[in-house]
């Protein structure tokens, strides 16, 4: 049988988890539950559901708790207002019902590559929080995933927080998921950006583009391809050309990798030329 | 539309309706069973070559489990003598084993090896993850192409499960030739389209047990060839099997094969276990082992005078049928049927082949067959408009049947053309196209299009199949004062017990909530026939109103005699209670036999003559918008006009319509099963893309009404014409949009993606 275990507050969380790092982690459960019918039985489950959640937003930035739902970022003014990728990507999580009961540290821990709230946060500099019994630490989110599945998440920590800085002002943010259909789907490609524009260059690039390579990534050689030009039609090719440099799509029972390799390109093409426009 | 004068033509709730919105119907797997045991499918996992036994760990402590292999079983017995008949799953051959036995062949991925039961399904699983089958792979069949060169035989001595050929106006191949040379131009071309999944949601489920006679109840559509395989199988007569349809979730054609092997093996592990079994697939497991639609190969050539006018059409249609026969040759039939479409030429020949894969057979999927011909005429005739410069609904007017015309197989068309009615009303909204160009919310620039669809479906059975089945109905008035309609004609959603209702409530003069249409099991409604085929309330439909007419003179006549005054159900009362002309269970029954319209004639060694009793028509309009960075298909509108010849309920038509239409565009533009060496390698609903809601844009649904003398009211089929044609008008609409041919289903973003790569 598995052993089943809620904690009473938040410390109690982190008390369990560090004395029971065997035991899975559940906190909306929706890909725990998927993984039941093709996974070994866990030998626990922590189950932290409704913990570690809510939004606050102040000068500096947003935190989001890792128990936060999908469902309340979507319907969150304040983030709409400030980082709206954000409630846009939440929009496409899966269902309604995954929406309401997945969380965004579900997906930050659970580090699929397709992970739908992935690439924005990469795009918004995100910062992740740990703790465990031996202190709280942060990670930068671009050093977060180490590979398939991941993540520099310890054995005794949990995901307690995400943080995101305020956009400097004149920041383009962009965000596209390319599903296997309209609605309730898994990505086929997906990007996310932030573009600064400063006197009509782009002063700093982030690009973050998921399910095309093993782990959510940040565009690294495309970045450079836009950084200090000014966003044209010209420059959105080059940021295309280079992202082949960056990524490393396959094929799959979803798509080719030709496919995702053209529209990933398309897509960070398309986020520097709406950028221009948002100068006009 | 006339308003209606009695409860046929209203769009009345559905019977079923409240029970299946509020979660109170109860499915195969929420029905109560004492003491059942849960069964489970030990499969194989290779594409061709033979099982050599079953390895059972033992490791695993096998005291509740029962595990059942054929050889364990005793064949040729009989269920009198307490075995069983025959090792097959009875359809139209007996080359499908209910069970590979060890030493026996395997033709598929997922097929049947062995079978357990335990009293929990947890158990069962484990048990079955505790079974290893032994396999010896030997060279498979895994392409059309490598079936017809039949280097490795599975069927027959050829691959060939079945062959048509039809010819109309020529004698033999040089007289067709003769004819394709005059034409001024030829437009020719292949179309390949893939096997669908029919996602029904309630998965297959069947339970079994033993109660005097052996029981069967579960999810399907077609309850007597359940119960014609169980007598086969089990080697008994037609009262030792009881064969009963529980409330079905869906089916499409995916409930019409399956369920006999389904059946078959919950009564092998009842009777291993001595107590009640059921079975109930998992998703991937649903998807992994039962029928789709044939992946089909249509080659499709059309020769035009100078005028653009037929001279001859000359088509070769080859289905992948899998692995056994099972329904494949009626499927070609309807398939080769339509080949020819609902165009005026004067010489056609079609020639159909279904041939044997190492796929999982392919079976009944809404359209039967003529989906995948519809695909191949409508963008033939597309392109010939498209050659010849003429706007593609305007040669469809121009070149589609009318009365006094004849089809491929020489029918003459006499009544019930919906031809200018369904050209009139997708011109009539039409409209003009949309712009060519434009940005979507994204910021991605967008090319546009528009496509059309003109197509017949036939209803009822092919040929001569009606009267083969001679399906009946009854119409009962019983001693507690109801009304009751028996036919085995299931409802799986599609409303066929509300329209039953209607039509014999309108017959009788009664309001619908005064009829009963009881849940189908053998051993209480006569054979109707198969729930298929648009046939219900056409076929079944008017077997209905004949028995509730023929009913309603018989009381009113003893009334009238013996001075009785009131409506029906009086008039009903009074003569049982005079105890006049009751049945056996004291209840005043009437019972048809199903009667071909008068100037029916078939040939089935020619295939020659009416192929249907009638054909419903209909016209599809699509328009479509292509992302530029996605390549993905945006449909915008999608107009569907279909001919229905009366809708007893206009909800439950539309509902009908645009079902069907969405399956049509998912076929079209999502849904794509993908084999690797015979095995569905994308088996689960997150990978197996069916359209949500988000994919279809507010269906514009027209009803038109040309009514066939024979039908109740003058209805025809409805069930499967909406899926034929879409499909083609959204290829259609995509040639328009990007003027490159697109030449399959499905056309996903990644087709568009390197169909453009190539043309640039």
């Amino acid at each position: 049988m598995t052993a089943y275990l809620r904690p009473t507050d938040d410390a109690h969380a982190i008390a369990l988890r560090a004395a029971h790092a065997d035991y899975l982690v559940l906190a909306g459960g929706t890909d725990l539950l998927v993984a039941a019918h093709h996974k070994p039985v866990p030998v626990g489950i922590l189950d932290i559901a409704g913990r570690f959640a809510g939004i606050t937003v102040d000068a500096a930035g947003a935190r989001i708790g890792a128990g936060t739902s999908w469902r309340a970022i979507a319907t969150s003014a304040e983030l709409a207002a400030t980082w709206p990728i954000l409630p846009a990507a939440a929009r496409e999580v899966g269902a309604l019902q995954i929406q309401t009961r997945g969380t965004i540290g579900g997906n930050l821990a659970t580090s699929s590559p397709v992970g739908d709230g992935l690439p924005v946060l990469l795009a918004l500099d995100a910062t992740i929080h740990l703790a465990s019994v031996r202190g709280a630490r942060t990670v930068p989110y671009h050093q977060f995933c180490t590979g398939y599945r991941t993540t520099a998440l310890g054995a005794d920590e949990l995901i307690t927080a995400v943080t995101v800085p305020r956009p400097a002002p004149g920041t383009y943010l962009g965000w596209r998921k390319v599903g296997t259909r309209a609605a309730q789907s898994i990505s086929k490609v997906m990007a996310a950006c932030a573009l600064e524009i400063v006197d009509g260059r782009i002063a700093t690039a982030r690009f973050g583009v998921g399910a095309v390579a093993a782990r959510p990534i940040r565009a690294a050689a495309a970045e450079a391809a836009a950084t200090g030009q000014p966003p044209t039609a010209a420059v959105a090719a080059a940021v295309a050309a280079a992202l082949r440099h960056d990524i490393t799509p396959i094929d799959d029972v979803r798509s080719t990798a030709a496919y995702r390799l053209e529209v990933a390109g398309n897509l960070l093409a398309r986020f520097v030329t709406n950028a221009g426009r948002t100068q006009g | 539309m006339s308003a209606p004068s009695g409860p046929v033509g209203r769009s009345l709730p559905r019977v079923d309706g409240v029970a299946k919105v509020t979660g109170a119907a109860r499915y195969l797997d929420d029905l109560p069973l004492a003491g059942v045991h849960h069964g489970v499918t030990v499969r194989s996992t290779i594409a061709h070559g033979t099982f050599d036994g079953l390895d059972l760990d033992p490791a695993f402590d096998w005291s509740q489990v029962v595990v059942v292999t054929a050889d364990r079983l005793a064949w040729g017995a009989g269920l009198a003598a307490g075995g069983f008949g025959e090792n097959y799953v009875a359809m139209i051959d007996r080359d499908q084993p209910a069970l590979v036995p060890p030493g026996g062949r395997i033709k598929h991925v997922a097929e049947p090896l062995a079978l357990i039961a335990a009293p929990t399904k947890a158990l069962a699983l484990a048990a079955r993850a505790a079974c290893t089958p032994r396999q010896t792979a030997r060279p498979a069949v895994l392409t059309i192409d490598d079936a017809l060169r039949a280097d490795v035989v599975l069927y027959g001595d050829d691959n060939v499960f079945k062959q048509f050929l039809i010819r109309k106006g020529h004698a033999d191949d040089d007289e067709f030739d003769l004819a394709m040379v005059a034409a001024a131009q030829i437009i020719e071309g292949t179309y390949h389209t893939g096997a669908q999944e029919q996602m029904y949601i309630e998965p297959q489920a069947m339970a079994a047990w033993k109660d005097g006679a052996v029981h069967v109840a579960g999810s399907m559509q077609c309850p007597y060839y359940v119960h014609k395989a169980l007598k086969v199988l089990l080697g008994c007569g037609a009262d030792d099997v009881v064969v009963a349809q529980t409330v079905t979730g869906g089916g499409f054609g995916g409930k019409e094969e399956y369920p006999s092997m389904l059946a078959a093996h919950c009564v092998m592990l009842t009777s291993a276990v001595g107590a009640p079994v059921k079975m109930v697939y998992e998703r991937d497991e649903d998807i992994a082992a039962t029928t789709k639609r044939h992946p089909a190969r249509v080659r499709h050539r059309l020769g035009l005078d100078a005028d653009g006018a037929i001279v001859a059409i000359d088509v070769d249609v080859v289905f992948d049928g899998g692995a056994y026969l099972t329904l494949s040759p009626v499927v070609l039939s309807r398939g080769v049927l339509h080949a020819a479409g609902p165009y005026r030429a004067p010489v056609v020949r079609v020639r159909g082949r279904a041939v044997a894969t190492n796929h999982p057979p392919h079976g009944a999927f809404r359209g039967f067959g003529a989906p995948q011909t519809t695909f191949a005429y409508e963008r033939q005739i597309d392109k010939a408009a498209r050659a010849l410069g003429v706007a593609p609904w305007a040669y469809r007017t121009r070149h589609a049947l009318r009365p006094g015309d004849t089809t491929a197989t020489g029918q003459r068309l006499e009544h019930s053309v919906g031809t200018d009615d369904i050209l009139a009303a997708i011109a009539k909204v039409a409209g003009p196209p949309p712009a060519r160009t434009g940005e979507n919310a994204h910021g991605a620039p967008v090319v546009r299009g528009r496509g059309y669809a003109f197509y017949f479906h036939g209803a009822g059975f092919t040929g001569s199949g009606e009267q083969r089945l001679a399906g009946k109905a009854s119409v009962v008035a019983r001693p507690d004062g109801t009304v009751a309609v028996l036919a085995s004609s299931t409802d799986m959603g599609q409303g066929a017990i509300t329209i039953f209702a209607q039509i014999a409530a309108d017959a009788l003069g009664l309001p619908p909530s005064a009829i009963v249409v009881p849940d189908p099991a053998t051993d209480v409604v006569p054979d109707s026939g198969p729930t298929v085929a648009s046939r219900t309330a056409m076929v079944v439909g008017g077997l209905v109103e004949r028995a509730a007419t023929a009913l309603k003179a018989r009381v009113e006549a003893w009334a009238a005699g013996a001075g009785v005054a009131g409506d029906f159900t009086a008039r009903a009362a009074a003569m049982i209670a005079a105890g006049a002309g009751l049945d056996a269970h004291g209840a005043l029954a009437e019972t048809v036999q199903y009667e071909p319209p008068p100037g029916i004639h078939w040939d089935d060694a020619t295939y020659t003559g009416q192929a249907y009793p009638c054909f419903g028509w209909a016209g599809c309009l699509v328009d479509v918008e292509v992302d530029r960075d996605t390549h993905q298909v945006a449909i915008t509108r999608c107009v569907h006009a279909v001919d229905v010849g009366k809708a007893i309920n206009p909800v439950i038509v539309a509902g009908q319509i645009e079902g069907g239409t969405v399956q049509a565009l998912g076929w079209a533009v999502l849904e794509s099963v993908r084999y690797k060496d015979g095995k569905v390698t994308n088996a689960s609903m997150t990978n197996c893309i069916v359209p949500t809601f988000g994919d279809v844009p507010d269906l514009e649904t027209i009803i038109v009404e040309c009514p066939y003398p024979f039908g109740p009211h003058g209805a025809k089929g409805v069930g499967e014409i909406p899926m034929d044609g879409p499909a083609a008008a959204v290829a259609n609409a995509l040639e328009d949009a990007l003027g490159v041919a697109f030449d399959h289903v499905p056309i996903l973003p990644e087709d568009i993606a390197r169909a453009l790569a190539g043309a640039s």
